[in-house]
């Protein structure tokens, strides 16, 4: 007999959340490490583990729930938004984790992203961003760059790609972040900054395809990419990068640039200091515009603006405030309504 | 005078119709006249019939807005064929409605809007009042509205337009004398929804209202007034009642028999738009409702419920179907209980948005991919629109499966009295999740009913996925070709088991057989009941059966037909129900088709069913 003991005596690891089922991602796809990170994250989260609701679309990161020994729905393309807002209003006690693809979430399903963001919602989005479509082997996606040679563009895409962060940020999304499935710390960080966040959480993950795309990438979260061309967000702190942790972004008018300290007497003062709480939408999106080659990739928290309403937690209080006053639903007083007559 | 007011001519049943503009109020006042009659113990049925453009310019055909109500002191069962009396508010309300009302018929104008422009609007080129044929055709009662309705409003502080707008209630209150009705329920509904907030208006409303009332007593025109006494009703509390009501309020009273929180997601479009509005205004019954972003996110909504246990629900019309077919395959695979109402109205595409068609039988039945069979069940009139939202919620979570509640504009807007049920006979809907302390096989199957058993996300030990991919017994993935074959006929197999848990079909007729079997299904029923009951009485050999479970079909069916000679199937479409009943039973059964986003006329029926029979 399986039973959940009270969430202090059982010690959920790792293991507990490993499905019987067996893997079938290619080898080497990094959707196997998101998968461990995940893994490690939800035994340390203090959730019972029948409160776990995973949710996808259609594409490779789609199989996800099938690999993860919780509740899970496999939904189809592009709609697991729709599903994942139906669970957590339904029952805002679960834990509800998305999973889509950059085609699943931003193309057949952008708009339900979109609405799901602005609903605002609890609710865990990780949008695996391979920049292509792996499970139809290889087409290009709302996020390839433009002039992208795959099997759908053979003469490059002309296409011009959608920011995912930008996207979020413009749909009114609470949590904004991104991280790589080259660093499992990063990662489990940011899981569990989510899964604190009350409301939608966006995340961006920057994931190989090692079939279809491989190391696109790597310039900025391979091991040299990673300590030149990544930014660490922290908040309170400047935005500093490198190797050396000398270069910096400074603002200039409206415009973000790369300074060196120490050159033309640029100090660690001059610098942007992370904020993730401002409410100035402004703020993040400016960061989301920083971007291989130009600027160092930025990592870690976006934004995250708190004290917005969660969707399920309106709606629960409009249902108390209607009981209050006007009384818990009589049925037979609806059903006979107010202008009933009798017949002897 | 007194004697006028005394000269009552006794009737069994009487149409009104009023026409007017879209921005006239004519729905208001039909809703009115409805209300005071069913007051009166009369039997009703409505037909509101509006254009789809909210206000279409003001005196043009396009703006024309009609209601006609039939009341009798004998059972209603449509809204009448054609009015006897039509109050037409304007020239282009008489253009569009004139040629239904037969010689001798009353026709009540306001001469006020018979003036040049709108005599133009209309496309007539000299004033029809002055045409002597039409003056002896019918029975002509010309009355400025506008005029009076102002002199009966000259104390009142309201704007001018604002009592130029009262004249409806004018109008609705000469018929009120016309047919003795009773005026109270209408100046109860001013003082509800006015009489706090604008009480001038509800005042204004309320003289207006009687002083059409008292000209009918002065005039000479209206001398004929009707009486129709009360209809010979069983004992009981009765309400008015329109078919997305009755919706509502069964969705609500299913939600409470199965113990099951009611999660309603829906994107608005006509007809079903109400249904979303009357739910939402229930949050002290715990119904939680969601407007989603369009029909997709509505039902991929409602599968999310179901997954977590709710009692789910989404409701739209035609094109939103379409929008849900891909999920509606995948609650079919994932085997999850849900109610999909889709109040039907003319297709294809935007179609005839505000008319009404029995459009989407083929569409529910094959409009996914692969073999994907999901009950389907159809209301026969407003009030049992009610019984059907509880019979869809009984199928959906004894079989775990989405089902299909066809309704139509016509019974959603439509309104009947009903016989308003004691909550305590509304049969027990619980079904019980899988038992914890148990192994659970997410596929394994009741033996009797083929349903699974369900098990939600909170319950420790059940932890399980399910998804649109094929999947063996355990719920694993499965790619296997026998397996899938398997999992399809079983699907099939179990919603083909539903028809072992209806009860008989209820024959109109001859349960021996005989000459002709009308069968039909939705909002045909009281056309074709009324013609086979006249018929009947006429003595021709016909008998009816109107079906509410279209798939399955019922299993006495196929035994019903073989005891008719003919078979005669009307359907306000092309022949979808007919195509059904050839394919399955293989028998020659005559389509009769109408789609002109109108109901059957009883004539045109019994015509039909003569010349079947001859
Ligand atoms: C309605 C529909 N259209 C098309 C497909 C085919 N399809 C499956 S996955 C996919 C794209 C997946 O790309 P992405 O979301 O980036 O996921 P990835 O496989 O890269 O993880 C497409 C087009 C489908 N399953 N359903
Ligand atoms: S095709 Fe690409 S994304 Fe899909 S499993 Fe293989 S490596 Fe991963
Ligand atoms: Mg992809």
């Amino acid at each position: 007999m399986k039973t959940a003991l009270p969430k202090e005596e059982h010690a959920l690891n790792k293991k507990d959340f490993v499905a019987p089922n067996d893997v079938r991602w290619c080898p080497g796809c990094g959707d196997y490490a998101i998968l461990n990170a995940i893994q490690r994250t939800f035994p340390e989260l203090g959730v019972p583990k029948e409160n776990f609701v995973v949710v996808s679309g259609i594409g490779c990161s789609s199989r996800f729930p099938y690999y993860m020994n919780t509740y899970g729905f496999h939904t189809i393309h592009g709609r697991a938004p729709t599903v994942a807002t139906g669970v957590k209003v339904s029952n805002p006690e679960l834990s509800v984790w998305l999973v889509t693809g950059d085609g699943d979430g931003l193309s057949i399903g952008g708009n339900h992203l979109l609405h799901l963001l602005r609903r605002n919602p609890d609710v865990n989005v990780l949008l695996f961003n391979n920049r292509i479509y792996g499970l139809t082997k290889g087409q290009y996606s709302p996020t390839s760059e433009v002039g992208k040679k795959t099997k759908s563009t053979p003469f490059g895409s002309i296409d011009y790609p959608v920011n995912p962060l930008l996207f979020a940020l413009g749909s009114e999304s609470t949590f904004v972040a991104r991280t790589s499935d080259t660093d499992m710390k990063h990662m489990v960080e940011t899981f569990k900054a989510a899964h604190a966040h009350k409301g939608t959480s966006f995340i961006e993950i920057l994931q190989n395809c090692v079939i279809y795309n491989n190391k696109t990438w790597e310039p900025v979260t391979g091991r040299e990419g990673k300590s030149e061309q990544s930014l660490f967000l922290e908040e309170g702190k400047p935005l500093l990068f490198g190797a050396e942790r000398n270069k910096g972004i400074r603002v200039n008018g409206f415009d973000p640039e790369v300074v060196t300290l120490g050159e033309d007497g640029v100090s660690e003062s001059d610098l942007l200091v992370h904020n993730p709480k401002t409410s100035n939408p402004a703020y993040p999106a400016l960061l989301s515009q920083l971007n291989y080659p130009t600027f160092p990739t930025p990592f870690g928290i976006f934004r995250q603006l708190e004290g917005r309403e969660t969707y399920e937690n309106a709606l629960t209080q409009q249902l108390a405030a209607s009981q209050s006053k006007q009384g818990e639903g009589d049925l037979q007083a609806l059903l006979t309504g107010s202008d009933s007559w009798v017949v002897e | 005078m007194a004697q006028a007011k005394d000269s009552f001519i006794e009737i069994e049943s009487a149409v009104v119709r009023f026409a007017g503009d879209s921005g006239d109020g004519m729905q208001t006042v039909g809703e009115r006249f409805t209300d005071s009659s069913a007051f009166a113990g009369n039997d009703i049925a409505t037909l509101p019939d509006f254009p789809a453009e909210i206000r279409a310019p003001a005196g043009t055909l396009a703006g024309v807005s009609g209601f006609q109500v039939q009341f009798g002191s004998r059972e209603i069962l449509t809204p009448g064929d054609e009015p006897d009396a039509l109050v037409a508010m304007n020239p282009a309300a008489l253009k569009s409605n004139l040629a239904d009302l037969p010689a001798g018929g009353m026709l009540v104008v306001n001469t006020a809007a018979f003036k040049k422009m709108n005599l133009a609007k209309a496309g007539y080129e000299t004033n029809p009042l002055e045409d002597e044929d039409l003056r002896n055709k019918y029975h002509l009662v010309e009355i400025d509205f506008t005029s009076l309705t102002k002199e009966a409003l000259s104390e009142s502080p309201l704007k001018p337009t604002d009592k130029a707008r009262c004249k409806n209630f004018f109008a609705l209150g000469f018929m009120y004398y016309v047919y003795g009705r009773p005026l109270d329920p209408t100046l109860k509904f001013f003082q509800d929804k006015w009489g706090k907030r604008l009480p001038d208006l509800a005042e204004a409303n309320t003289l207006a209202l009687k002083a059409g009332f008292n000209l009918g007593d002065t005039m000479e025109s209206a001398r004929n007034r009707y009486q129709i006494i009360k209809a010979p009703f069983d004992s009981g509390v009765y309400r008015k009642i329109s078919g997305n009501e009755a919706l509502v309020y069964g969705l609500v009273a299913a939600s409470k028999q199965s113990k099951r929180e009611l999660v309603y997601a829906g994107y608005p479009i006509t007809p079903a738009s109400p249904i979303l509005e009357g739910l939402s205004a229930l949050k002290h019954f715990g119904v939680k409702t969601i407007q989603a972003e369009d029909e997709i996110a509505a039902m991929g909504m409602a599968l999310g419920a179901s997954f977590t246990g709710k009692l789910s629900v989404c409701a739209t019309s035609g094109p939103g179907m379409c929008l849900k077919s891909e999920f509606i395959g995948l609650a079919s695979i994932t085997e999850l209980p849900l109610i999909i109402c889709n109040i039907q109205r003319g297709g294809p595409s935007t179609g005839l948005p505000t008319k009404n068609e029995q459009s989407d039988l083929l569409q529910s039945m094959f409009s996914r991919n692969g073999d994907s069979p999901i009950p389907i069940i159809a209301a026969h009139s407003s009030s049992d629109c009610f019984d059907c939202a509880i019979e869809a919620a009984r199928i959906a979570i004894t079989y775990k499966t989405p089902v299909i509640l066809l309704s139509d504009l016509y019974i959603a807007n439509g309104a009947e009295p009903w016989l308003v049920p004691n909550v305590s006979d509304l049969p027990d809907l619980e079904v019980p999740f899988a038992d914890s302390s148990k192994e659970y096989v997410v596929y394994k199957r009741d033996p009797s009913t083929l349903a699974r058993e369900q098990a939600i996300p909170g319950q420790a030990g059940l932890e399980h996925r399910v998804g649109g991919l094929e999947k063996n017994e355990e719920g694993g993935v499965s790619y296997d070709p026998n397996n899938h074959e398997e999992m399809t006929r079983l699907r099939a197999d179990k919603v083909n088991a539903i028809a072992n848990s209806l009860p008989p079909s209820e024959l109109f007729g001859d349960a021996e057989g005989g000459e002709l079997l009308v069968l039909g299904w939705g909002g045909t029923y009281g056309a074709i009941t009324s013609s086979v009951r006249n018929l009947r009485t006429e003595g021709f050999s016909v008998s009816s059966l109107h079906l509410r479970n279209l798939n399955p079909f019922p299993n006495d069916l196929g035994d019903i037909l073989s005891r008719f000679k003919k078979v005669l199937i009307p359907e306000l479409n092309m022949g979808q129900l007919s195509l059904l009943i050839r394919s399955k039973y293989l028998i020659d059964a005559i389509s009769y088709s109408k789609v002109q986003g109108q109901p059957f006329k009883v004539s045109e029926l019994s015509n039909k069913i003569i010349e079947t029979i001859r």
